[in-house]
């Protein structure tokens, strides 16, 4: 017991002091933009796009100015959403109305990181907004990451609805 | 900028003040953390002073026929400041500065109302999560919990402390934890908030087999990997079962709760769990303590608990099973048959999504275990109906044959939320 205590407050004080970041922002901006990280703009939240968060989401959007970057056609978004306690930061490349990539770059709750994994992000590719207001592709959840999941696919809908609104 | 002049206003004014409240290169020194914060901000909110003209759509937006304006609104971000505004680079957890923008608060409840042989109406549960980010590394998760609504000597309910450890990110996907928080076994046992399971009543055998729900005290490492495996290990307050009476090697009566709780044999929890594959989540979990009676002078008690859990949704479609045994040693426990107990679930499931987001889901479950408690089978048939994500309305409908009783049909209603 002594032991496993001791191992294991090495490996603590040991620790680099790292968080859960699976990419930096910036990288994940400008690996979508050739390498080069473009200006950077913001839309401001009106009431009645708050509106539509409260309907992906369950609540309004805060903060209510999002920076995006958009160049050539390509729409990139980072989004917080909290899952069960904690905000988790994922990045949004949108390319023709469609969802080309989701990642989350990092992952703060204690349960739920199951959907950093591309064998679950991948299932958002290609996904639309449909008319109704949601995706047009199917996503799997994953039991135990429920909240987590439900996270991601609310903030999957806001990306491909930003997209749309926010001046290119 | 005007708050960037009025910053720079006040810090000549305060180097003209005499000497000896601040030196210049105090000043020069907080006017460069005043400026980094403005670029910090800037860079996540958006400019201070904004266009007159914001990027918003005019009007109900619907999908089909949004228009914007152009333009939008420049936002300078470089690559530093940017990944400071999330918390990354040494710039802090991106929620804020303040204790109350690193807090949050969650909760979940549920009321119960049992009807047939079985009437009764409970309100079950009542609890509040808190949690607090110290900083990058460090974290607080609490959840305390009001049960059956009312506490107090010779009251039915308790108030309960379900979690409250301290939790540090080692990196790699590595996270240790200390305090008191719950096992990593089972299905419902970390993730049991009434919107994410069907039935008004959990499952028995993550009652009488797991006895959710379960938490010690102790320390725990766990780590996940890109490739869907994960694994929990932790040491940490093992069970008190007692060995007389009628709930004699009851696994679900040997809990402590961490309360003023004898220490004298610590137990040892692991689980290895696979969830690569959308929709499928796969563990083996195991528990080894020494004596579970922690009875000083008789015969050990040694206890092994090992069990195994599935849950697969694809579309409309779930389904979950759950298998979990205890091999108890010792003469005492053999004598009266309660050696080996174990039980097990299957439940199937199809759900539909409806228009607005609202949900409805059917279900079908069998239960059985053959424990302290007797051998009992449990059929269960009902439905979930969310009209949002965070809220469910349960009906369903329980044919209960234990031996040695007689058997029970029971309806149970519900509802419960979660945020």
């Amino acid at each position: 017991m002594i032991r496993v205590l001791l191992a294991l407050a090495w490996m603590v004080a040991a620790s680099p002091g790292a968080q859960t970041v699976y990419q930096k922002p910036s990288e994940f901006i400008a690996g979508n933009f050739g390498g080069r990280l473009p200006e950077a703009r913001a839309v401001k939240l009106s009431a009645a796009h708050q509106a539509m968060m409260k309907r992906f989401l369950g609540h309004s959007y805060q903060p209510s100015t999002i920076r995006y970057w958009a160049v050539g056609g390509t729409f990139v978004v980072i989004l917080e959403e909290i899952g069960k306690t904690q905000p988790i930061t994922t990045g949004f490349v949108v390319k023709g109305g469609r969802i080309e990539e989701v990642k989350v770059l990092i992952y703060r709750e204690s349960h739920g990181s199951e959907v950093s994994r591309s064998s679950f992000t991948r299932q958002f590719r290609k996904a639309g907004l449909g008319a109704d207001g949601k995706l047009d592709r199917r996503v799997d959840g994953i039991a135990g990451a429920t909240l987590s999941v439900r996270a991601l696919t609310g903030l999957a809908r806001v990306a491909l609805y930003l997209d749309r609104v926010s001046p290119k | 900028m005007k708050l960037k002049e009025l910053s720079v206003g006040v810090l000549l004014l305060a180097g003209l003040l005499p000497s000896g409240a601040v030196t210049l290169e105090e000043l020069a020194s907080r006017m460069d953390k005043m400026e980094e914060k403005l670029q910090a901000y800037e860079a996540r909110f958006g400019p201070l002073e904004e266009s007159a003209t914001p990027g918003v759509v005019a009007g109900p937006p619907q999908p089909s026929s949004y228009n914007s304006p152009k333009g939008g609104l420049p936002v300078a971000s470089g690559a530093e400041v940017l990944d400071a505004s999330y918390g990354v680079g040494g710039g802090g957890y991106s929620g804020g500065s303040s204790w109350f923008e690193n807090t949050t608060l969650g909760g979940y409840g549920e009321m119960h109302l049992n009807l047939g042989d079985k009437e009764q109406i409970d309100f079950h549960r009542w609890v509040l999560f808190l949690s607090h980010r110290f900083n990058d590394r460090i974290s607080l998760h609490s959840e305390l919990e009001v049960e059956h609504s009312l506490a107090g000597d010779g009251k039915n309910g308790e108030v309960e402390i379900e979690q409250a450890y301290i939790e540090m990110q080692l990196g790699r996907g590595m996270q240790a934890k200390a305090g008191l928080f719950l096992l990593p076994v089972g299905i419902i046992n970390e993730t049991h908030e009434p919107t994410t399971f069907f039935g008004t009543e959990r499952n028995p055998i993550e009652s009488e087999i797991i006895p959710s729900t379960w938490w010690e005290g102790g320390i725990g490492l766990s780590q996940t990997l890109e490739n869907g495996l994960s694994w929990d290990v932790a040491v940490h307050s093992g069970l008190n079962v007692p060995t007389m009476g009628s709930d004699a090697y009851r696994i679900r009566s040997g809990r402590q709760k961490v309360s003023e709780a004898p220490a004298m044999e610590p137990a040892v929890t692991g689980r290895l769990r696979y969830t690569g594959v959308p929709g499928l989540d796969v563990s083996v979990f195991g528990q080894f303590q020494n004596d579970i009676t922690q009875m000083a002078g008789t015969e050990d008690n040694a206890a092994v608990f090992w069990g195994a859990a599935a849950s697969y949704q694809r579309g409309g479609f779930g389904l979950r099973g759950l298998y979990g045994a205890w091999d108890i040693d010792g003469d005492s426990v053999a004598m009266m048959d309660l050696d080996s107990q174990y039980g097990y679930y299957i439940e199937p499931s199809y759900t539909w999504t409806l228009d607005q987001g609202n949900r409805v889901g059917v279900f079908g479950r069998y239960n059985h275990y053959d424990a302290a408690k007797g051998d009992l089978a449990q059929y269960d048939l009902g439905l979930n109906y969310w009209p949002i994500d965070n809220v469910v309305f349960k009906a369903d409908y329980s044919h209960i044959d234990q031996d040695g009783k007689d058997t029970e049909d029971i309806f149970n209603f519900g509802v419960g939320y979660s945020f």
